[in-house]
């Protein structure tokens, strides 16, 4: 089989899967920023105050 | 663009899909219909009695924007064919190629999911209840059931439009009061008149896409007559929240004063029912109608935050 089977994305193609993987990651790094704000505002002194 | 063309390009997008760019995307959750959602959600959280943590604030405010633009997603995928043969709409991300429908379906469905889940566990469960309501009643009962089949589509989608203020009320206090059904009523009762004026001026639009708009229906008089019910209806609700003492003397009578304007705006569609001076009337009415409904959330806001400074012996 030769390197060329497939589907093969052009540059633009690439930038804009880059650009959109960039934006996904973002995205997700402020989920978990939000979220751990969110806990520790619910919280409060609390959050490591508690039976597990 | 007509529907053969549109399929066309359809077939051409969906073999290849992940064309999109992050502005595609961010053109699915219909930034502009955005704005005001957050900007009245905002005015309802702001003006609810009690408070709420900051960071909590800005995250219920969060979620009904990203609510909000999940439904334009959501829209964007199922009107798709009927957007691709309007010239206001032909070039949004879907008829235009650059995202293929499931695409936007996946990105709509993630989304909701997301804002109502968040706004339930961080705020409260009302306001993350009603937020899905609202996603669930523009995608579904506006957007499939009655925008294609009544001319009442807008009077009855325009809930979902009204709804952002009570969230923004609901996520405060936990729970629905006349004062934010007041809120829900100001927009509900604007979006008719609103939307009449647009599609005044955008009928060949909505004939050539066959959504059964009043003017296409029931004739350009019908909607004029229906615009100006609408707008004197709308004018008293306007004040209400200075009548039911939730506002000052102050804002009732601007409120009264954007009201007779907005009534008089609609008297002159109701008059011009010929050529260009008709077509300026139904603009300046859609153009007013937008300065209105910002007036009143503004006018709102300014008039809370003066009852509390005054409160707390600021002024």
């Amino acid at each position: 089989m030769s390197d060329d089977d497939g589907i093969r994305p052009t540059e633009e193609q690439k930038r804009r899967q880059r650009k959109r993987s960039i934006a996904i990651g973002l995205t997700i790094a402020g989920l978990i920023l939000l979220f751990y704000v969110i806990t520790l505002v619910k919280m409060g002194p609390a959050v490591l105050n508690r039976p597990l | 663009m007509s529907l053969a063309d549109y399929q066309d390009r359809r077939l051409e997008t969906a073999a290849h899909g992940g064309q999109g760019d992050v502005g595609d995307y961010l053109a699915l959750l219909k930034p502009r219909v955005m704005s005001l959602v957050i900007f009245t959600a905002l005015v309802g959280l702001l003006i609810a009695p009690g408070g709420i943590h900051p960071v909590l604030g800005a995250v219920a405010i969060l979620c009904i924007a990203v609510g909000a633009g999940a439904s334009g997603a959501l829209n964007m995928w199922y009107d798709a064919d009927i957007d691709a043969i309007m010239s206001r709409t032909a070039r949004r991300p879907i008829p235009a190629g650059k995202v293929t429908g499931e695409e936007a379906l996946a990105f709509g469905l993630t989304l909701a999911a997301f804002s109502v889940l968040v706004l339930g566990l961080a705020v409260n469960w009302l306001a993350a209840g009603l937020l899905a309501f609202t996603i669930f009643f523009y995608a579904v009962v506006y957007t499939m059931w009655l925008k294609r089949s009544t001319p009442q589509n807008i009077v009855i989608g325009g809930a979902a439009g009204a709804f952002p203020p009570m969230i923004g009320w609901a996520a405060v206090t936990g729970t629905v009061s006349v004062e934010s059904i007041v809120l829900f009523l100001i927009i509900f009762m604007w979006t008719p008149p609103h939307f009449w004026a647009l599609s005044l001026f955008k009928r060949g639009d909505y004939e050539a896409a066959r959504v059964p708009m009043l003017p296409v229906v029931a004739g350009e008089d019908a909607t004029r007559t229906q615009i100006l019910v609408y707008s004197v209806l709308l004018a008293p609700i306007g004040v209400a929240p200075a009548l039911l003492g939730f506002a000052s003397l102050a804002y009732g009578v601007a409120a009264a004063a954007l009201g007779i304007a907005f009534v008089w705006y609609a008297v002159r569609v109701h008059a011009r029912r010929e050529g260009d001076a008709a077509r300026k009337a139904a603009v300046r009415l859609f153009a007013f109608s937008l300065v209105y409904l910002f007036l009143i959330f503004a006018l709102l806001l300014a008039d809370s935050i003066a009852a509390r400074l005054i409160a707390g012996g600021w002024l």
